[in-house]
């Protein structure tokens, strides 16, 4: 069989992600001090494993309804609004989904008729280019920059938009660089956008994530709800990466769409997940908060050890990435990364696996305990020293 | 200033500027808060947590019930006052339930401290009793795991 000529020529084409490079070779090595996965360090808050634990011992094993458990859906919604001060229709405006990249998906085939623009800032996470391809649209890169703190401009934006401009991408706070949209910039771009008929997919999963100021959704800016689906989960903030539990909200015509597509691809959410999910939907709060204490405490010591080695960073307020430029040593990003990692055993990511723009910069996660951050930034002083390229 | 009390109980060792910069504080403030939790007796001392089977040294610990009949004018603060200065006594705690006073004990060897028990608590004045208890295995202590670390398995993106 020739499989090469089998397979699907767009897919076949797509770059493989350039994160899973380094995952690999730092696998083989001893004692490596990685600060390059993406999920929390927590494990799932104990009364939520308990709900699910306890679940299996009833055997409520089977099905949910295609679009999830009404009981979620009500607590999502009652979650989101209390959080986002946006109301939706648990019958018919939330859809419970196999994690938040599936709602990307799903939202993405649903709008997508080949040859339509779908606008992705960039540097973003490394699924919307190919899921973008996959349903034969055309994805557009919106450049964000160091200088603009990586926050999307509403004029990048405008000056992308042709006629065939489908669906803006809005994924706040970010990976990797830990940007967040203030609400007069998420107001600029809502100018931009009012009288178009561009609807946007305002990625929200590290929502609950943000240091010093409250996340505003894009939803909740005047008029923009009936444009935007809201897409969101439970990794990130519950710590409950691997339950694979996410949720769309949007407009009921959407939300039908999304639903007639999850129901034929997926049936349905892991019903032992979703029913971990209410208990962290409606009781989940505090331990939210705590981790996001942590998170906090550790991302301003990472920052300022790494603008004291002379890798310069921004000040990232979300999410639990850091995404300094390596520019001052000369060196390319995955050179960096190769290096570090050879000489050092630290392992982190380089900032072009997330687009061209992330080229001179990396990604480092802290999603770590300070005693592991410690020791890797004490190599990466080290490396830099032994290089002369320390400040 | 319970963000500063809760990292000192995690890692005692942060420099001041470590924590300043976690908790948004200036080193000086840092500096002068510590100083005040010793001053008011909030922290009584920083000590290293040791697994002492992995350094060879020979260390047997036990934990030992009292039961005591307490004395008309100090209750049980009196022979407490004496249990506690003794240098074998490494922890001393009045508690509710079948017993009165928990003593924690550490000595070379179990016979060691069996005697210490034999010899130095039960003829103390108003001991009515003990029960003695080796420990025989720590897995874990003040929060941190004597176990080895699991390996991080995490493989996310």
């Amino acid at each position: 069989m020739n499989y090469e000529k089998l397979m699907n020529g767009t897919l076949a084409d797509l770059k493989p992600s350039g994160i899973r490079k380094f995952f690999d070779i730092a696998a083989e090595m001893e004692d490596v001090i990685s600060l390059s996965v993406g999920e929390p360090d927590f494990s799932t808050p104990w009364h939520i494993r308990q709900e699910g634990i306890h679940t299996l011992e009833k055997g409520r094993t089977w099905y949910s309804p295609n679009a999830g458990f009404l009981a979620l859906r009500e607590a999502i919604s009652g979650y989101v609004s209390r959080h986002s001060g946006v109301t939706y229709d648990p019958k018919s405006e939330v859809l419970v989904t196999v994690g938040g990249s599936e709602a990307i998906d799903l939202c993405l085939r649903a709008l997508i008729t080949p040859g339509d623009e779908v606008l992705i800032p960039e540097p973003a996470f490394v699924c919307y280019d190919p899921l973008t391809r996959m349903a034969g649209g055309v994805p557009v890169p919106l450049v964000t920059k160091a200088e603009d703190a990586f926050r999307l401009r509403a004029d990048v934006v405008a000056a992308a938009i042709t006629p065939k401009t489908k669906l803006l991408v809005l994924p706040y706070p970010n990976n990797p660089t830990g940007a967040i949209m203030p609400r007069e910039e998420l107001e600029a771009l809502a100018e931009v956008l009012r009288g178009t008929d561009i609807m946007v997919l305002s990625d929200e999963i590290y929502g609950e994530l943000t240091y010093g100021r409250e996340h505003v959704s894009f939803a909740a800016i005047e008029g923009m709800q009936e444009r935007t689906i809201l897409v969101s989960g439970f990794s990130k903030a519950f710590a409950m990466t691997g339950w694979r539990l996410g949720y769309a909200c949007g407009p009921a015509p959407m939300m039908k769409m999304l639903i007639k597509l999850h129901q034929f691809a997926l049936m349905c959410a892991p019903t032992t997940a979703q029913y971990a999910a209410i208990e962290a939907m409606n009781n989940g709060d505090e331990d939210v908060e705590k981790m996001r204490g942590e998170y906090d405490m550790r991302r301003r010591y990472i920052v300022d050890e790494l603008n004291k080695m002379g890798l310069t960073c921004f000040e990232p307020e979300g999410a639990f990435y850091v995404f300094p430029s390596i520019q001052s040593t000369g060196m390319t990003s995955e050179e960096f990364c190769e290096r570090l990692l050879k000489e050092k055993h630290v392992a982190v990511v380089p900032g072009n696996a997330f687009g061209d723009s992330g080229e001179g910069f990396i990604r480092i996660s802290y999603c770590y305990s300070i005693k592991h951050i410690t020791e890797a930034i004490r190599r990466m002083r080290e490396f830099l020293e032994e290089n002369g390229l320390c400040k | 200033m319970d963000k500063l009390l809760k990292l000192l109980n995690d890692n005692a060792r942060l420099t001041d500027a470590q924590m300043a910069v976690m908790l948004n504080a200036s080193e000086e403030e840092i500096a002068a808060a510590i100083a005040k939790l010793e001053k008011d007796g909030i922290v009584r001392g920083y000590k290293p947590l040791i697994d002492w089977d992995k350094t060879g040294e020979e260390l047997v610990t036990a934990i030992i019930e009292l039961n005591i009949a307490p004395s008309k004018d100090e209750g049980f603060d009196g022979i407490a006052g004496i249990i506690m200065s003794f240098d074998e006594v490494e922890g001393l705690s009045l508690m509710s339930g079948g017993h009165d006073l928990m003593v924690t004990v550490n000595g070379r060897s179990f016979k060691d401290v069996a005697m210490f028990v034999a010899k130095r608590l039960s003829p103390l004045p108003g001991v009515l009793g003990t029960a003695t208890h080796f420990v025989l295995k720590k897995y874990k202590e003040r929060g941190v795991l004597f176990t080895d670390e699991e390996k991080d398995e995490r493989g996310g993106l």
